[in-house]
């Protein structure tokens, strides 16, 4: 039914564009565009089962594989701030760590041979276990996915080995100029300490433990916390009985919580880290961004396509083709499942023309006053949007994967169809309401990550510039900022 | 991307950044892409793709192969170029790169408001271009008011030809018809266009595609080529990584043009022109030298037609030279030491024949048991046992495959630890593979992983569009794709001592080593680094 319904507006929506392009003139528009076939993307099949555990199969009998991903809630903003970085190894040694009747390392040789992967993962509201296999593999393997899940051991060894990777790459982060760019602008928009921006220290990854990583599991690692998605060539109904047998008798557990998480972006103005080993200027403008489930996403989704979201972008066609100010150039308003995105406008241009490249952008911004994103403007974006439409949905995957984020942040099943929708009904009036409402140049956040003997004017011609320090504390026990090698 | 990726993935250069910025859509999963979850593709053998692979020559050279997989209704293309910046001219580096990013502005009707003018006036640009150009370069008697004066002219000529610009009306026909993944790259070895689009746009693709090939305009060449040196500030020179890549290449190779990078020379980039990017295209971009590769829901029966109709368009003509320089065989160890405000990097590479050696197999062989998984042999002595690299690995294809290259060895040092750690660390493994046999595990190991690495390969069209594009151009038979599992079948343990012993020797290495530089003066700490 839902099917039907897709197919049958994306057939309206190509009739409409075939009339389009008929009435045009030169010959490249006169090649006709017949409309697409009609396409049911195949839905996943939706299990609960009685302990809360969701549960979606997506059959794809085209190659022999099966693989399989749970997602579980609770994530890296959830745990201390003293422990930043906590769900990091988490995510590590939950692997690594093996489980109790087998080493990491024997899981290792025992997967390897089957050209087999269990991974884990953490992320900022989630963490992660999948496995991927040959068919004929899949109970081998799903033994090891299934143990892993439920009897994890964290041994102190690999969490160890952990540390020294964080402790690896708190050393390194400072050298990559994009890098530090990205990081230090979603500090600016979120907040310098905030759950989604902290990061881990030497001090706050040395003070996570064995049982920290131990309770997070037994405290999190419910049955009712999880999304399991499988896809490949499997029959669902045997599939089903198996995993009803693997985790029907698991216990639920209490109720999710979401943690709360409140936003203080740094005051609006410049922010300035010179890096004096750099020929480019890395700039980033931010502010707050919104959710996706705003009224205003669809607006801000066909404003974002049409202002900085790809060759035929404002951005791209005056920043980088008219100017040749930049080579990547691009931006808009951010968005996100359960917490506003960030609205960032990105660039990167030689030092020598810094303050040129900020102007420009400013131009930019002034001129969607002047000359407000056309109509025209919006229905080429739309084209796109909605053109390119199938490709969310183009394999079994794909769709299993969207299926499983509206789960997870309890979106409608059929989001992706009220997205088509929505971008459908944007009108100019609605793109100029977002445009006045989120984007504001005197509200942003301008970081320049830079070599500042070389730039056109200093930054202050601007305005007040603030510096950030991002020197890297040491260790705890050692002295001083440590810009070369600390060994803790 | 990652420290990782980012040596391996080392000198490719692409049209655009869009992978990173594209629309992050409604259902943008971030948490998830990062997991492997395979997409599916069709069966896994020779047999099965014989039955969905169509292969035509066209009368003026052009290889065209269609691969039928009807999963939804949409299709992805390569069109596989066998130019690279291995065939820049002397003095213009770069130029391979430059033309790639040329192709993106448009025809003779697409992108122009009136092309008999803009014509004109191009010429205009290109005859202030050289007259400017000389008095720049001159070495004695340069007059500075004439090359300002020159300057001026050229510029204004430059001012005169955008009036009949449309700007990027070829990439917005392609947006506004759906297309996605619109990008393109360019390596030492070839150049590579791409995107997918929905199947009933598959005729207009065809004519896109064609034309940009038939009848390219240089309009907005100087502003793009300031775009791409923007695009070298990014990815070297402002990198620490990029940094240590080029000058490491430039030292391992001092013959062969792997020496030179992909992405040119600065001053080179400050002084080709559009006649020389077209001049370029027309030595190179001939049909006999290229493969055009389409997966998705089409009927060859139906598609082939339609891809005659418009690239038959194309002229041909002789198939340009294809000599290059051979690397003579080192006969001391070469050393790149950069001081860097970066944390230590160690890269060592050593000189291999090309991938039509009979011994590639052998070098992939070696590369998956040193680096594939948590059991490979170089994450299991440095990371995990010794502890003295976050990352380390070897791998074979820098900075390409197709002329003798290098095989390569990475690691990544730990807090405390040094560049020459690590340098110990891996030759004592180098010495493992020549003293002693692999065991019976690791080889089956390895073959096994060959066999799964190719299914899991075949899982999107694009992916499959890319593979059966390049081994046709590379062997002229898509199916060495499928073969190349076999003779990873065939290795000994034999071969892998023989090969190890024959390739890592000290005289044939060259070491690239990125050390902590102590912080400038003045500025210590605060704000710096």
């Amino acid at each position: 039914m839902k099917i039907l319904k897709l197919a049958a507006c994306v057939f309206l929506v190509l009739a409409a564009l075939i009339a389009e392009a008929n009435a045009q003139a030169t010959d490249w528009q006169q090649i006709s565009i017949p409309p697409l076939p009609t396409f049911h993307p195949k839905q996943p099949k939706r299990i609960e089962l009685p302990n809360g555990m969701i549960v979606f199969l997506q059959e794809d009998h085209e190659l022999p594989l099966i693989d399989g991903i749970a997602r579980i809630r609770g994530g890296s903003r959830s745990e201390p701030s003293a422990k930043a970085g906590m769900l990091d190894m988490y995510g590590e040694v939950w692997r690594t760590g093996g489980t109790k009747t087998q080493t990491g390392d024997e899981l290792d040789d025992y997967l390897e041979v089957r050209a087999a992967k269990v991974e884990t993962g953490a992320s900022s509201d989630s963490t992660t276990i999948s496995w991927s296999c040959l068919k004929s593999d899949f109970d081998d393997v799903f033994k090891v996915f299934a143990e892993l899940l439920r009897e994890p051991e964290f041994r102190a060894d690999k969490l160890d080995l952990a540390q020294r990777e964080m402790f690896d790459a708190i050393s390194r982060r400072n050298d990559d100029v994009s890098d530090i760019a990205q990081r230090e602008s979603a500090k600016l928009a979120y907040g310098k300490d905030n759950p989604y921006t902290r990061q881990p220290e030497y001090a706050t990854v040395s003070a996570a433990t064995r049982q920290d990583l131990l309770n997070w599991h037994h405290t999190h690692v419910y049955p009712n916390y999880i999304i399991l998605g499988v896809v490949g060539d499997f029959d669902s109904a045997a599939m089903e009985a198996k995993l009803r047998e693997a985790f029907a008798q698991w216990a639920k557990g209490p109720a999710f919580k979401a943690p709360d998480i409140k936003f203080e972006p740094a005051k609006p103005g410049y922010y300035l880290i010179p890096k004096s080993d750099v020929n480019q200027s890395n700039i980033r403008m931010v502010d707050l961004g919104i959710r996706k489930d705003n009224p205003d996403y669809f607006a801000a989704q066909v404003f974002n396509e049409t202002f900085g979201g790809g060759f035929s972008s404002r951005l791209f066609r005056n920043i980088r083709s008219a100017l040749g100010l930049a080579y990547a150039v691009g931006g808009g308003i951010g968005s996100a499942f359960d917490h506003q995105g960030i609205e960032r406008i990105a660039m990167g241009t030689k030092s020598q023309s810094t303050v040129e490249a900020i102007q420009a952008l400013d131009k930019q911004i002034d001129d969607l006053k002047i000359n407000p994103i056309s109509e025209d403007e919006i229905k080429r974006a739309k084209d796109s949007i909605l053109n390119s439409f199938v490709f969310n949905f183009d394999s079994p995957e794909k769709v299993l994967r969207e299926r499983m984020a509206y789960e997870f942040y309890g979106y409608p099943a059929d989001f992706l169809e009220r997205f088509r929708a929505g971008i459908e009904k944007v009108q100019p009036a609605d793109v100029q309401r977002v445009v006045a409402k989120y984007l504001h140049k005197d509200q942003m956040r301008v970081l320049v990550v830079g070599n500042t003997s070389e730039f056109d004017k200093p930054l202050s011609d601007l305005g007040s510039v603030t510096n950030i320090d991002i020197s890297i504390p040491p260790p705890p026990g050692e002295k001083g900022a440590s810009a070369g090698s600390p060994s803790p | 991307m990652g420290k990782r990726d980012q040596l391996q993935a080392a000198n490719v250069q692409s049209v655009s950044e869009l992978h990173i910025r594209r629309r992050s859509a409604p259902f943008g999963i971030t948490t998830l892409c990062v997991i492997c979850l395979m997409a599916a593709a069709a069966a896994q053998d020779i047999a099965s793709f014989e039955k969905r692979i169509t292969l035509k020559k066209l009368d003026n050279g052009l290889t065209v192969l269609i691969c039928e997989r009807p999963e939804a209704p949409v299709f992805s293309f390569y069109t596989h170029v066998d130019a690279g910046s291995v065939q820049d001219p002397l003095d213009k580096t770069g130029l391979a790169h430059m033309f790639e990013h040329m192709a993106f502005k448009g025809t003779d009707t697409i992108g122009t408001k009136d092309y008999a003018a803009e014509k004109a006036a191009l010429e205009k640009v290109e005859q202030a271009y050289a007259a400017y150009l000389r008095e720049r370069d001159k070495p004695i008697t340069r007059d500075q008011n004439k090359i300002k004066q020159l300057e001026a002219t050229w510029q204004d000529a430059v001012k005169q030809a955008n009036q009949y610009v449309i700007p990027n009306q070829f990439t917005e026909i392609i947006e506004r018809n759906g297309g996605e993944d619109l990008n393109a790259s360019t390596n030492y070895d070839e150049t590579n266009y791409f995107y997918s689009l929905p199947t009933n746009r598959f005729e207009l693709w065809a004519y896109l595609e064609s034309s940009r090939f038939l009848h390219p305009v240089m309009r907005e060449f100087y502003k793009e080529r300031n775009v791409v040196i923007e695009e070298r500030r990014m990815r070297t020179d402002s990198n620490p990584i990029g940094r240590l890549l080029e000058q490491f290449t430039t030292a391992a190779f001092q013959a062969s043009q792997y020496h030179r990078p992909t992405i040119g020379w600065m001053s080179d980039l400050n002084s080709f022109s559009a006649t020389d990017a077209e001049n370029f295209f027309h030595e190179y971009y001939i049909p006999s030298n290229m493969v055009l590769t389409v997966v998705g829901d089409v009927k060859a029966s139906e598609a082939m037609p339609i891809i005659e109709k418009y690239f038959a368009r194309i002229p041909s003509h002789e198939k340009p030279d294809e000599r290059i320089t051979n690397e003579p065989p080192q006969n001391s160890e070469r050393r790149v030491v950069l001081q860097e405000m970066a944390q230590p990097v160690y890269l060592e590479g050593y000189h291999r024949p090309d991938y039509l050696s009979p011994d590639d197999a052998v070098y992939d062989g070696i590369a998956n048991l040193l680096s594939e998984g948590r059991t490979s042999r170089l994450y299991r002595a440095l990371v995990r046992d010794k502890k003295i690299a976050s990352d380390a690995a070897g791998f074979t294809g820098l900075p390409g495959n197709k002329y003798p290259h290098l095989f390569a060895f990475y690691a990544f040092c730990m807090p405390g630890h040094k560049p020459e750690e690590m340098a110990t660390a891996i030759h004592e493994e180098i010495d493992k593979l020549k003293t002693q046999d692999i065991s019976d595990d690791e080889l089956k190991m390895i073959k096994t992983r060959a066999k799964a690495n190719l299914i899991r390969s075949l899982g999107s069209n694009s992916g499959l569009a890319f593979e059966l594009g390049i081994n046709q151009a590379r062997y002229d038979d898509w199916r060495e794709l499928f073969r190349q599992v076999d003779r990873i079948d065939k290795i000994s343990k034999a071969d892998i001592r023989r090969v190890a012993n024959k390739t890592f020797t000290d005289n044939n290495r060259t070491v690239g080593i990125i050390e902590t530089a102590p912080p400038p003066s003045g500025q210590p700490t605060k704000g710096g680094e």
